[in-house]
């Protein structure tokens, strides 16, 4: 229904301008070639000079503008790669002289260590050796006290026995066969002292 | 205001009659869009050198319409057609501007006249030809033989052939007249149904008329690139003789 009303409204239209058109003198003014040459001329010279311009003055410059980007650019990007290559060096060299400076400082820690280690070794062994020096120097002293003590004793033990006899008897015996008697005593105590 | 949609096409002359050897080189309405279009293409470019490395809007579009049409030779004639770049520059922008200034409502389409297209192609043509016969010398005839062809068909080819190379300039130059003849008529009518449809009925052509606005400066840019890239095509064959 709309399409219908839309194409009979198109086709009025259409007489309508048809009749109005007819009315004027039709043709295509192209076709007539009264200002063709005018046309002519006038299109040569404007392209002409146009042509001109653009390839001697315009089109140079904006080519030259490109270029001139163009090696820019590639100016560019080739400082910052040099840039980027140097600074992965230095940043290698940093890398370097920190493991470095690691290294050094286990080394030396490593070695202070060490050191202290010897050193408290050293020490305890002398300390040690001195103690075992005091112990038998003091072992020494301890058998020679126990031998002395002894002869003292035997000494004593005659000399009392001799003494309590000459007082019991009251005369003189021979002082070996008693010292004898007192050390067989003394020795049988011994024994039965050391538990043997 | 007349009517008839063939009047846009009208040629007059503006001021006086100018006559050289009694033939009539008076300045005219084309002459003045000419002239427009010649000399807008001079200022937007001339904007467009400004020695920056970064480009403004007016040498960004001069810089990369520089490149389009530069890709377009290259691509379609050849490292060889880069002589030829600044014609081919200047006729695309010619062209293109003459189309598009034709574009405004009441203004003139230079390229709506099949005299001045016909005068660009035969320019074109003969300089093709000159070309050809400059770079190969009579063996530029070769483009006429194509390889490969069984020799009972050779004649009847060679006949075509030379049809199809002599019918270029017609061809190039009916093409652009024809499509922007059209398209302005097209739409000088659907805006006289406007007005005779009145507010009752003219809507429908008033969409019409919109949307053929938006179709008719498709082809204005469409048309000086077809334009353009035949001119390339022909060069290729100049330069590059592949039969």
């Amino acid at each position: 229904m709309l399409k219908k009303i839309i194409f009979q409204i198109l086709a009025l239209s259409l007489i309508f301008t048809y009749s109005v058109q007819s009315a004027e003198s039709g043709g295509m003014p192209q076709l007539n070639p009264e200002f063709w040459i005018s046309q002519i001329f006038w299109l040569v010279l404007t392209f002409g000079l146009l042509f001109i311009i653009l390839s001697k003055f315009i089109l140079p410059k904006i080519s030259n503008n490109l270029e001139t980007r163009k090696s820019q650019i590639l100016e560019n990007i080739e400082t910052a790669d040099k840039q980027r290559e140097e600074t992965e060096k230095k940043v290698k060299e940093f890398d370097k002289i920190i493991n470095d400076t690691k290294v050094e400082a286990k080394n030396f820690f490593n070695s202070e260590r060490q050191k202290v280690l010897d050193d408290i070794n050293n020490k305890k062994l002398s300390l040690e050796k001195d103690i075992e020096k005091e112990i038998i120097k003091a072992e020494e002293e301890i058998d020679q006290l126990k031998k002395t003590s002894q002869e003292k004793v035997t000494k004593i033990a005659i000399e009392t026995s001799s003494d309590l006899v000459k007082q019991l008897i009251g005369e003189d015996i021979n002082k070996s066969s008693l010292s004898a008697i007192v050390e067989d005593l003394s020795k049988k105590e011994m024994e039965k002292h050391n538990g043997i | 205001m007349a009517a008839n949609p063939m009047y846009q096409f009208n040629v007059y002359r503006i001021g006086p009659e100018i006559k050289i050897n009694n033939i009539d080189i008076s300045f005219t309405n084309a002459s003045l869009f000419m002239v427009i279009s010649s000399l807008a293409i001079l200022i937007i470019f001339n904007l467009g050198t400004k020695r920056s490395i970064i480009p403004n809007k007016i040498q960004l579009l001069a810089e990369l319409s520089y490149s389009f049409i530069s890709k377009m030779i290259s691509d379609t004639a050849g490292s060889k057609a880069k002589p030829y770049f600044s014609f081919i520059f200047s006729l695309f922008m010619f062209v293109l501007f003459c189309n598009m200034f034709g574009m405004i409502p009441y203004s003139f389409t230079v390229t709506s006249h099949i005299i001045v297209t016909f005068v660009l192609a035969a320019f074109i043509f003969i300089g093709v030809t000159i070309i050809g016969f400059i770079k190969h010398g009579l063996g530029y005839l070769k483009l006429f033989v194509p390889s490969g062809v069984p020799m009972v068909l050779l004649p009847l080819i060679v006949v075509i052939e030379i049809i199809s190379y002599l019918s270029r300039p017609i061809s190039l130059s009916v093409r652009l007249f024809a499509n922007m003849m059209a398209g302005h008529t097209m739409m000088k009518v659907f805006g006289g149904f406007v007005v005779s449809l009145g507010i009752v009925g003219g809507w429908l052509p008033l969409g019409f008329s919109v949307a053929l606005t938006g179709l008719e400066i498709l082809v204005a840019f469409l048309q000086a690139y077809v334009f353009a890239i035949l001119t390339c095509i022909y060069l290729n064959d100049a330069l590059n003789l592949h039969h």
